[in-house]
């Protein structure tokens, strides 16, 4: 099977502070990752390197195909295909949810305003809140933001999904109806790399863990096996804590 | 011991209304000394009649000062102008001093003022001598533009009035080329009739252009130029390429360490110098781009600042949906920004047409300048008064317009309902 994403021994430094150290990964299309660890352990780094927000300084990261790199010329391009949601959820306050929806789907993927629409409108269904389309997002709660952040994110239609600690300035009691919009996009068929702390929908729809700390992967297994058997102490470690 | 007691709910049936009878009683004298300069308190001894208004209402204060009388009035107003003593006392001060103004001004402006006639022997009357604004009217309007020919300003502005106006009734669709006419089309329509020399126009120089007129042709063009080239530069200030960025830096720093006149003054007289000979740059237009320009590097700064108030997570957003540099900015960016700093671009763009009297020192005459120049007109000196207070109200006009325009605007770009 081809691989979607590749990393190849990727060093990133933040000035003289090294927070990515040799990764490799490789993610399959449809394969379903999820990503722990202790806050600083270049988690959040590590995803936002795939679409290029953050510049790697070593290494090679493919992209469907596509290597990013300083002169990589179609930036956008693969920024397009990927989709990533953000624990602030970003979405644009200046614009109704339809608008945050068809926006970019208008202007960088050129469908007509009509079209777009449907296709905001099909997503804001899929993650349950399409009665607030036409409002703005300031009078939403945290959960239906979110919400319209990840329908945003599927407007473009990605080949991959990006979520960074998606649940995290959440209330507890919003949680659910997020994860529940994850889980029903996992079993859709997209390819989803997911930094959480949610460990019950890590149980439910990874296909692997990855474990990582202080900038290194320490640990990758099939779900079953890092939660029944982790091999390394610093992983039980972490996950007698969490659990 | 009863009658001195402190004012409370319990003897407000008394104290309230002696309270209130005090305080009328002191405007009341004011009042009279004011209007008809007659003393009420005459009988009295000389000083204490002076200052008898203010101790009838310091005391008259005093006993309606009642805290939670449960009469909402009454405590609305001990809230707000009756708190304590020296705040009573501030009260009185400012309504006497209220009260004592109004006459004279009104003499002034109306009652002793002259409004008819035709030269300064027809002001006799101590106050203002309108005569002087009546007989200038047209030049504090049209500058030296010739008479026969000022149809064609009326016109433009009729024509900018109309179209602005039609405008606000339209649908948002028709909107959109109503402002593109107004922003791309019109201003060199109306630059081409108020100029002429053609379509059988007469050619008008711009140095005969004057007065109010030339006041909203400068701040009008100024403005449409500035705000996109500040936007530019501010931009450009932020921007991750050196050469971009330190263009930008150097070239606010430069325009905004400058003062408006010496820069003015520079573009009407060093700058046709470094020019090959026979070049020729209208006058109006170097200092039309001096001011764009000079008001441009504020109008940067405030745009920056705006700018920078954006929470990262808007840029990443942005760029996560694919979205390049352009339309990051013109879709997602700058419409936030720029809703943010409204109040300080419509403080930049005040301050550009206040600043256009400046323009006196290469010899152009806006409405302050021509005001200026009929004041040292040998039959009408001693005007300034009157020529200076109708500058004031002209552009006091001009700018609350302005102001209410862009507090207007700020609500309705407002979603955080």
């Amino acid at each position: 099977m081809g691989k979607i994403i590749e990393l190849k021994k990727v060093n990133k430094w933040f000035d003289k502070f090294q927070v990515l150290k040799d990764i490799n990964l490789e993610v399959a299309p449809q394969e379903k990752i999820v990503i722990c660890g202790p806050s600083g352990s270049g988690k959040s780094t590590l995803i936002r390197c795939i679409n290029r927000l953050e510049e790697h300084q070593e290494g090679n990261i493919i992209v469907d195909g596509t290597e990013l790199a300083e002169n990589t010329k179609n930036i956008e391009k693969i920024r397009a295909e990927v989709g990533m949601v953000f624990q602030q959820f970003n979405l644009f306050p200046h614009l109704s949810i339809l608008d945050n929806c068809t926006l970019a789907p208008i202007w960088v993927k050129k469908l007509p305003k009509k079209e777009a629409e449907e296709v905001a409108m099909e997503n804001l269904t899929r993650v349950q809140i399409d009665d607030q389309a036409l409002k703005f997002p300031g009078q939403l709660s945290g959960g239906q933001q979110q919400r319209a952040a990840i329908a945003r994110a599927l407007c473009m239609e990605p080949k991959i999904m990006l979520f960074d600690e998606p649940t995290s300035a959440l209330d507890p009691e919003m949680i659910k109806e997020v994860l529940d919009v994850m889980v029903d996009l996992a079993k859709g068929g997209m390819t989803m790399i997911v930094v959480t702390h949610e460990m019950g929908f890590a149980k439910e729809v990874a296909d692997y863990m990855i474990f990582m700390d202080e900038g290194k992967i320490v640990e990758r297994a099939k779900t079953k096996e890092f939660f029944e058997n982790p091999k390394s102490d610093r992983t039980k470690l972490f996950l007698s804590q969490i659990l | 011991m009863n009658l001195i007691a402190k004012p409370s709910k319990d003897n407000i049936k008394t104290y309230v209304p002696i309270g209130l009878s005090l305080v009328s009683l002191s405007f009341l004298d004011v009042f009279v000394n004011a209007f008809f300069n007659f003393n009420l308190m005459g009988f009295l001894p000389s000083q204490l009649s002076y200052f008898l208004p203010l101790i009838l209402g310091f005391i008259g204060f005093y006993l309606i000062r009642i805290e939670f009388s449960g009469v909402r009035s009454l405590d609305i107003l001990n809230k707000n102008i009756n708190s304590n003593n020296f705040n009573a006392l501030l009260t009185l001060f400012t309504i006497f001093i209220i009260i004592k103004s109004i006459p004279p001004m009104l003499d002034w402006f109306i009652l002793e003022a002259n409004f008819v006639g035709n030269s300064k022997d027809d002001c006799t009357g101590d106050g203002a001598c309108w005569v002087f604004i009546k007989v200038w009217f047209n030049r504090f309007m049209y500058g030296l533009y010739p008479d026969a020919e000022q149809w064609r300003i009326n016109t433009a502005f009729l024509i900018l009035f109309a179209v602005v106006g039609v405008s606000f009734f339209v649908s948002e669709k028709l909107k959109k080329y109503f402002i593109l006419f107004l922003v791309f089309v019109f201003p060199f329509l109306g630059i081409k009739l108020i100029s002429g020399g053609s379509f059988g126009l007469e050619y008008v120089e711009s140095a005969a252009w004057g007065g109010l007129s030339l006041t909203f042709i400068i701040s009008a063009f100024a403005i449409l130029f500035c705000f996109p080239i500040g936007v530019i530069l501010a931009l450009g200030r932020r921007s991750s390429l050196p050469a971009i960025k330190y263009i930008s830096i150097g070239f606010i720093e430069l325009w905004r360490g400058v003062p408006l006149i010496t820069v003015l003054f520079m573009s009407a007289v060093m700058f046709p110098m470094f020019l090959p000979d026979g070049t020729f740059i209208d006058k109006l237009i170097r200092v039309l781009i001096a001011i764009t320009l000079f008001e441009a590097a504020y109008m940067a700064e405030v745009v920056r600042g705006g700018l920078q108030a954006l929470p990262k997570g808007q840029y990443e957003a942005a760029k996560s949906l694919g979205m390049g540099y352009w339309r990051m900015n013109a879709l997602i960016i700058l419409p936030q920004a720029l809703k943010l700093v409204i109040p300080g671009i419509a403080n930049t763009l005040l301050a550009l047409v206040k600043d256009t009297p400046l323009i006196f020192v290469v010899g152009l005459m806006e409405l302050a300048g021509m005001i200026g120049l009929a004041k040292t007109n040998p039959k009408w000196l001693g005007m300034a008064m009157e020529g200076y207070v109708f500058a004031g109200l002209v552009f006091w006009i001009i700018c609350y317009a302005m102001s209410r325009y862009s507090q207007n605007l700020e609500k309705k770009l407002s979603t955080e309902r």
